[in-house]
């Protein structure tokens, strides 16, 4: 049987990819499976009886080393924020590529805690900074102090002890260019080293804290139990700038999704599932319940998402228990369509993760064709002509020719690049100044005018002279282009609409790094927490795979 | 020192406040990028470019032919540029393309080494006395090593080279003999069991 890949109209839409959840193509968890091997050392702990003070922490194989350089710096209430305008955070961190000298270390002191005003060289590759939950991080310290270990209920709650804000890379603030490091194997798919910053920051908050509880009380303190710091992550506050990037890397995002599409497509076309597969993916879908029933959250958005998701999964666990066999030729074929007939799309996409569990052979090739060499595809083919890309367009954004551009709502929003920040936004460009500042994220808007000027062209002009007369059209002839070799490349949706959920683009992002528990704090930003459950790094040589659920 | 990533973010988004398209704008990030990747000072030249861009009476060169001259004005690098780089295929039949008067010239440099790797050709750019070699885009040999600005070039030639050995018959000959001696005479036996051995080819 050859099932076709989902349309991308379908699976593009934003509604859609706003309901995507973390799955075994997640980059945390391939992050994890790549690094089991490596040896993990804390090789600098140098901090005072208040937890301040500079920690190095390693991965190394043969003769690759990857240090986390922390700064841990005593912070006034005052200053603390989790607004990516903050300018003091309680720690930074960067990824060192090698081992630090001492003056790597003196000079990365000066910029690191700086964060976005301070700067990196080629020698660190990643950057990034957290503040506590001053509420979780104290009340462990007491507890620890004391002799005993906190409660666990609140630290569910929670689920981490501090949360980052923004993790960069690629070049910014003058850390290294993807360039220099994009052939070593172990970075063979996305945000590797980004994932590594943010798990080894994991393990500084456990240290930390035991070293500040240890220091407050010699005699009695205890460290925190290793399963409870299992069962922590690290949070993360996400807002706009996250939405940018998946429009402006059409290529990455094409990789991204294709893989999963690619993943389900073979789990569908799978004759005959055997009975050690069927227990797992059921294993996995239902020990995840817990998941969503502690996925806290006060918007009222998430919320209902939350409650439908809930609904839907209870109700299609009693149909896989009660009425769905797996003994028969394609099952899994069989409960996708099940599925897209009567549960909602959150659902839909939810239990498609789960479809994975099982499936490491299918899964693993795909993940190394998660990365993509963007430039190779940025020239135009200008020698081709105004009928083809015109074909392009009716076949690749038949939904986007629908919308009508002239309407005040499916034109209300524009994306700019804040002045002081220089992060990307989303305003009303009737009610806010700046939209002769628009960045090139109206997509749909554009393609529209595009095609509309095609129309008004000849068929047989070619492309290049099209464009030296419709310069204003260039970016998007390029993605026209790019979408006709990469289907998934392009959000099939108005970004700028009245309608526009900003965080389904985040959720899309983060779902591909392999966040839990989504929590919208508006319609602009969210928290989220990561590693979660995730093994400790003495434990990675012999790890559980399917640790999410457990 | 800086990014490759932020130069050209950089370059792309002071293309796009000095009145160029996005799309323009994206060309622009990358170009600059290239120019310094190859050590040239791109971002020297873009920068004394845009500021001086509104005081120079700039002409857009939009479609290329043999011999474009611009007697009372300059053209506009990017344009040209983007023009050139965009004609390509259609262009790289000519023996040469002659400009006269290029502002900024650096700027439009990169678009010829780009379109050196879409033809697959080696081209030849001269800017005055400048000399610059594009290697398919993957590297340029030239007499111009200076961090400078160069603000006019009033004679820009370009030759794309036909893809021609750079060497003799006979010096091809005389290696490849010298080649063969790490060859092995295969004796009768083996000759007759190699690949299509013992089948009749006519059938």
């Amino acid at each position: 049987m050859n099932i076709s890949l989902r349309d991308p109209n379908i699976v593009m839409k934003l509604s859609r990819l706003g309901s995507f959840h973390q799955s075994r193509l997640s980059f945390l968890r391939s992050f994890l499976k790549e690094f089991k091997d490596w040896d993990y050392k804390r090789d600098l702990f140098e901090l005072n009886e208040k937890g301040y003070g500079t920690a190095v922490f390693s991965f190394k194989k043969k003769n690759r080393v990857y240090s986390l350089i922390c700064f841990a710096n005593e912070l006034d209430e005052n200053e603390r924020s989790d607004r990516v305008i903050a300018t003091k955070w309680d720690t930074a961190f960067t990824l060192f590529d090698g081992v630090p000298t001492k003056l790597d270390i003196e000079r990365l002191k000066n910029e690191v805690p700086k964060q976005e005003f301070g700067r990196l060289s080629y020698k660190e590759l990643t950057l990034s900074r957290a503040n506590k939950s001053v509420r979780v991080f104290n009340h462990v310290v007491e507890s620890l102090s004391n002799g005993v270990q906190p409660d666990k209920e609140l630290l569910a709650k929670v689920g981490y002890l501090y949360r980052t804000t923004a993790v960069y890379g690629s070049g910014k603030f003058g850390l290294a260019d993807r360039f220099r490091i994009k052939d070593r194997e172990e970075i063979y798919g996305p945000f590797r080293l980004e994932m590594m910053l943010v798990y080894l920051v994991r393990q500084f908050t456990f240290d930390q804290v035991n070293h500040v509880a240890k220091n407050r009380n010699p005699k009695k303190a205890v460290n925190l139990d290793p399963e409870i710091c299992k069962s922590l992550g690290i949070g993360n506050s996400t807002g706009l700038g996250m939405a940018p990037f998946i429009v402006n890397h059409p290529t990455l995002l094409n990789n991204w999704i294709y893989a999963r599409e690619v993943s389900l497509k073979k789990i569908r076309e799978i004759k005959n599932a055997a009975i050690a597969e069927s227990d797992l993916f059921k294993d996995c879908l239902k020990k995840s319940i817990k998941n969503i029933k502690s996925w806290n959250t006060e918007s009222e958005y998430q919320i209902k998402k939350i409650k439908s998701l809930l609904k839907d999964l209870n109700q299609f666990i009693l149909f896989l228990d009660n009425e769905f066999n797996f003994n028969q030729e394609y099952p899994f074929n069989k409960l996708y369509q099940h599925l897209e007939e009567n549960y909602q799309e959150e659902c839909v996409e939810y239990v498609v993760s789960m479809m994975m569990e099982p499936y490491e052979n299918i899964v693993a090739p795909l993940i190394k064709e998660m990365s993509s060499e963007e430039d190779k595809y940025f020239n135009i083919p200008t020698e081709r002509t105004v009928s083809e890309l015109k074909i392009i367009i009716e076949n690749k954004y038949s939904e986007i020719l629908k919308i009508d551009f002239e309407k005040k709502e499916n034109n209300l929003n524009f994306w700019f690049i804040s002045k002081n920040k220089e992060e990307p936004r989303l305003a009303n460009r009737f009610d806010e100044n700046g939209s002769n500042l628009e960045q090139p994220l109206a997509v749909a808007r554009d393609i529209k005018k595009l095609y509309e000027n095609l129309i008004l062209s000849k068929n047989n002009l070619t492309i290049a002279m099209f464009l030296s007369i419709n310069a204003d059209l260039r970016h998007v002839v390029r993605r026209a282009f790019i979408v006709e070799k990469f289907p998934y490349s392009e959000i099939q949706d108005n970004t700028i609409g009245s309608e526009i959920v900003p965080i389904d683009m985040l959720r899309l992002k983060l779902s591909f790094f392999g966040a839990l528990k989504f929590d919208p704090r508006s319609d602009k930003w969210l928290r989220i927490c990561m590693f979660q459950g995730a093994p400790l790094p003495e434990q990675l040589k012999n790890y559980d795979e399917h640790w999410v659920y457990n | 020192m800086k990014s490759l990533s932020e130069i050209d973010t950089v370059s792309k988004r002071s293309s796009r406040a000095a009145g160029y398209s996005w799309g323009i704008a994206e060309e622009v990030g990358k170009n600059i990028r290239l120019l310094e990747i190859f050590g040239l000072p791109g971002i020297k030249n873009l920068n004394d470019f845009l500021n001086c861009k509104k005081n120079i009476k700039l002409e857009n060169l939009n479609f290329i032919t043999e011999d474009n001259s611009s007697n009372n004005s300059q053209y506009c690098p990017v344009i040209a540029g983007v023009n050139f780089l965009d004609q390509i295929k259609i262009l790289e039949n000519l023996n040469e393309i002659k400009f006269k008067n290029i502002a900024y010239p650096m700027l439009f440099l990169p678009f010829v080494s780009r379109a050196s790797e879409i033809v697959g050709k080696r081209i030849i750019l001269k800017l005055d006395k400048k000399k610059f070699l594009m290697n398919f885009n993957n590297c340029i040999h030239s007499n111009f090593f200076k961090k400078e600005i160069i603000k006019i070039a009033e004679s820009v030639s370009i030759k794309i080279l036909k893809n021609e050995d750079s060497f003799a018959e006979n010096e091809w000959k005389e290696l490849y003999k010298l080649s063969e001696e790490t060859f092995v005479e295969e004796s009768e036996s083996l000759k007759n069991s190699g690949a299509g051995a013992g089948l009749t080819d006519n059938d």
